[in-house]
């Protein structure tokens, strides 16, 4: 709790700084707009925290929602399949993608950034070559209102993505801080072998999390797929593995595994959308949107850093004032 | 017969050096003082070292050796106290002012760069170059002044290879030539010998009496005592951070060191209470040609009673902690025969072993064992949460009661189960290992070097546990290196040599020459 802390401070001053300087930060249009981009970003990159926790990293997640976006699109508009099963499917898909990452990594001793760099390669390429890199819509297919609403409609002034976001975030901070899964997950993460000595069927563990992240990729790009209303292989999702990424370290995770909390991705995903829509509101040139969203990346991974270690320099001081009281004085 | 790594010394000269008056220790280090967090602390200690003498530091596991010495190697600051070379006070403020002074550090655990090769390891940060604005590596001259070290240390292996493919032992010798090649003049050693088999430690106690020989002070930090009574001119002991005597070297004896360490004796240690009950189950627990992947052509087989504790010795290297990962399933058996109670058990993995009741209290506790960034109570039920449980959601009230339990029952001395299993003590880890399965009802519990890096009075309760783990039923393995140990607590010895059970002792055989003559090769 303590790490979000820091980070959820920069979020609420970035918001403050904001709101003072373009009032239009609050406007009920703009704030909603918000909270959907951070309901479509956060699903993905909870998913995403998960394999982080693990030691790993998926960095297909860009290319695979491009690739299930277009699939999703033929499905629904080529191939006449009905909602429900397109919807199924997609998410099935994303989670045999999920199944080949964990099992290439945990049954070949794959490294996981080569893997997932491969798929964030060929499942791009992919989308490119059975669309003919032409982009795809959902043209006027009937009985998509549902998908619609659940990406562009609102639940009591809520946007749905956002809600969906809730929901997924209450399913994963039980599994991941409450549940036997979880903690099988952070001990594998912080040191796989000693998982291994306590019973931990390890692979299976580190396998579940790139399915969990595939299926909630899945998800995430559905969402996506119809926010956009329509999928360009060659640029839909580019780059979206690094929000997620910087969404988890942001939000505590460590790359070096078994450390992070739902709360904390959900926190780095909201910074970093925040700051999308600070750079339009500032009127900073679009140009600039990357450079400020790494300045603002870094500075804030760098506050909760010392902030940690001041905090670990005042226990060990805490600790030396409680032994002085043991020990007689050396003086 | 001894082998001198810089040519003969006459022994006339060395008793010239012993005659000559007292000259000024090359190293003091005056009433050093240093508050730490947690339970090491040093106060006003003291030790003094001459040129050309062997000084053994020891003292139990958290005595402040290790403090004191980082103290002098520079890694951390003092907080009061003065240190002196030949005289002249000195600031040591880095490990690298400390090499220049001529200090040089011989690590416990190995800090050679497996990825280069010996002569790199040993010139690294002094590579020799041939100038220019590149410096480029004077490669002739890094492998010839290298292989001389080699040579010199009688090392029989060219500087070329790869330190990957170099033993635990030589590689240690690796770092001597480093120290030796920086001119070191106070070399500190600190457990050189905890992972080297009889010969290599014999080996390396000549080359440090060779070093002596050469006017090098040695400082030996080391648990095992009769290398400091055949090496030590002087033996300087700690307790709880402070002096609790020096030895000279004809006082030099285990005894009183021990006494010096604890302040008690060893003895109490091992009380004996042979178990009468283990007749009957003889073969309670048999292994039956379990082949290890390490040693696949030789088939081990025997068996443990009910309530009896077999030891396993050999030297390090005979295959016995592969045989305890195989039997726990850690390691993937070639082939495996094990009954419990007449059923036969078949496991792919530590998870079945576990769902048998056969359990190893591994001997890499921080990586093995623990999870060292998990608290006591993550620590204790990490195996066996799904009782801790319900519907898969940890019950967090039932997991810390058990966690509590496990703390007062066998004794883990812990503030509260939060606290992070990396700040206890090595015995109170290994007793959260332990405690782990005892969540569970042991039938069988393998322990890998139970006592490895713990301080004496540690051991005490570990070899109690084990011994009432035996008393009520569970059959017990202790493979350890430790001589004493496994005469002291075995109800019958398993010697293991080159993978192979070369003889099985019973309590009336038991004796240091026959466990020796088993684990060198000898058929028992």
């Amino acid at each position: 709790m303590k790490k979000e802390l820091g980070i959820f401070v920069l979020l609420i001053v970035l918001c403050v700084i904001v709101a003072i300087v373009n009032p239009n930060f609050l406007l009920p249009i703009n704030l909603q707009n918000l909270a959907r981009q951070i309901g479509a970003f956060g699903i993905f990159s909870i998913g995403l925290g998960i394999v982080i926790i693990t030691g790993g990293i998926e960095l297909s997640v860009g290319s695979m929602m491009a690739l299930l976006g277009v699939l999703l699109s033929m499905m629904l508009t080529e191939w006449g399949l009905g909602v429900v099963p397109s919807i199924l499917l997609s998410i099935l898909i994303g989670m045999l993608l999920g199944l080949l990452h964990g099992s290439l990594i945990t049954r070949l001793n794959m490294q996981p950034f080569i893997v997932t760099l491969c798929g964030l390669l060929f499942y791009r390429g992919l989308a490119r070559f059975i669309t003919k890199d032409e982009t795809k819509g959902f043209g006027t297919v009937a009985g998509l209102d549902f998908l619609r609403y659940v990406a562009n409609g609102n639940l009591f002034g809520i946007p749905m993505p956002f809600v969906m976001l809730i929901l997924i975030s209450i399913i994963t901070w039980v599994v991941l801080h409450r549940s036997v899964y979880g903690r099988y997950l952070f001990a594998t993460g912080r040191n796989a072998e000693a998982a291994r000595y306590a019973g931990i069927n390890t692979k299976g563990i580190v396998t579940a999390a790139y399915v969990i992240s595939g299926a909630l990729t899945a998800v995430s790009g559905i969402i996506i797929a119809f926010y956009t209303n329509s999928v360009s292989p060659a640029n839909h999702g580019n780059a979206y593995e690094l929000y997620g990424i910087a969404a988890a370290v942001l939000g505590g995770c460590s790359l070096r595994g078994g450390e992070g909390s739902v709360v904390g991705i959900l926190i780095g995903t909201a910074l970093l959308q925040v700051l999308r829509n600070l750079v339009n509101l500032l009127g900073i040139p679009s140009s600039l949107d990357f450079a400020v969203m790494g300045a603002v990346i870094l500075i804030g991974v760098m506050a909760d850093q010392i902030l940690t270690e001041r905090r670990n320099r005042r226990q060990v001081a805490m600790m030396r004032e409680s032994t002085k009281r043991e020990l007689p004085a050396t003086e | 017969m001894r082998s001198r790594i810089f040519g003969r010394v006459s022994s006339d000269i060395r008793r010239l050096v012993v005659m000559t008056d007292k000259p000024t220790p090359i190293l003091e280090l005056l009433n050093i003082g240093k508050r730490f967090p947690g339970v090491v602390a040093l106060d006003n200690v003291s030790l003094s070292v001459d040129t050309g003498e062997i000084v053994a530091l020891i003292g139990e596991n958290g005595a402040g050796k290790s403090t004191l010495m980082k103290i002098l190697g520079g890694a951390i600051n003092r907080d009061s106290g003065t240190v002196k070379i030949e005289g002249k006070e000195v600031e040591i403020k880095s490990p690298s002012e400390a090499s220049a002074l001529g200090i040089e550090f011989i690590h416990q655990e190995l800090s050679v760069l497996d990825n280069l090769d010996v002569a790199a390891n040993i010139f690294l940060r002094r590579e020799p170059t041939i100038g220019g604005p590149l410096k480029l590596i004077d490669r002739k001259r890094l492998y010839s002044e290298a292989d001389q070290l080699l040579k010199k240390l009688g090392l029989d292996l060219s500087s070329r290879t790869s330190v990957s493919r170099l033993s635990i032992a030589q590689q240690q010798l690796v770092e001597i030539a480093r120290a030796i090649s920086t001119g070191a003049r106070i070399i500190i050693m600190d457990e050189p010998t905890s992972s080297l088999t009889l010969t290599e430690t014999q080996r390396l106690l000549e080359i440090v009496m060779d070093l002596k020989a050469h006017h090098v002070s040695i400082i030996y930090i080391s648990h095992r005592l009769h290398e400091v009574e055949e090496i030590a001119d002087r033996a300087v002991v700690l307790r709880d951070g402070r002096n609790a005597g020096e030895l000279a070297r004809n006082e030099i004896n285990r005894d009183r060191m021990v006494r010096m360490m604890v302040g008690r004796d060893l003895k109490e240690m091992f009380k004996h209470t042979g178990n009468g009950n283990h007749k009957e189950n003889y073969d309670w627990f048999a292994v039956e040609g379990l082949r290890t992947q390490r040693y696949p052509n030789q088939p081990i087989s025997f068996n443990v009673a009910r309530g009896e504790v077999l030891g396993i010795a050999g030297l390090v290297g005979s295959g016995r902690s592969e045989m305890a990962r195989t039997l726990f399933g850690v390691d993937e058996a070639i082939e495996a025969k094990v009954k419990l109670n007449g059923k036969v058990l078949s496991f792919t993995g530590p998870r079945d072993a576990i769902s048998h009741g056969v359990y190893l209290v591994p001997e890499d506790r921080r990586n093995c064992g623990l999870v060292v960034d998990f608290n006591v109570r993550e620590n204790i039920s990490l195996p066996n949460l799904d009782s801790y449980s319900t519907a898969k959601i940890i019950n967090s009230a039932r997991e810390t009661t058990a966690a509590l339990n496990a703390v007062k029952s066998i004794n883990i001395k812990t503030p509260s189960p939060e606290m992070r299993a990396a700040n206890l003590s090595g015995g109170n880890q290994q007793k959260v290992v332990l405690a782990r399965w005892l969540t569970f009802s042991p039938k069988v519990i393998i322990f890998d070097e139970p006592t490895r890096g713990i301080d004496v009075g540690a051991k005490a309760e570990i070899y109690a546990l084990i011994r009432k783990l035996a008393s009520d039923g569970v059959s017990v393995i202790v493979i350890s290196s430790e001589m004493e140990e496994v005469l002291g607590i075995s109800d019958r010895i398993a010697v293991m040599h080159e993978g192979r059970i070369t003889g099985i002792l019973d309590r009336p055989q038991f004796s240091e020459e026959a466990v020796m003559h088993l684990a060198t090769g000898a058929a028992g």
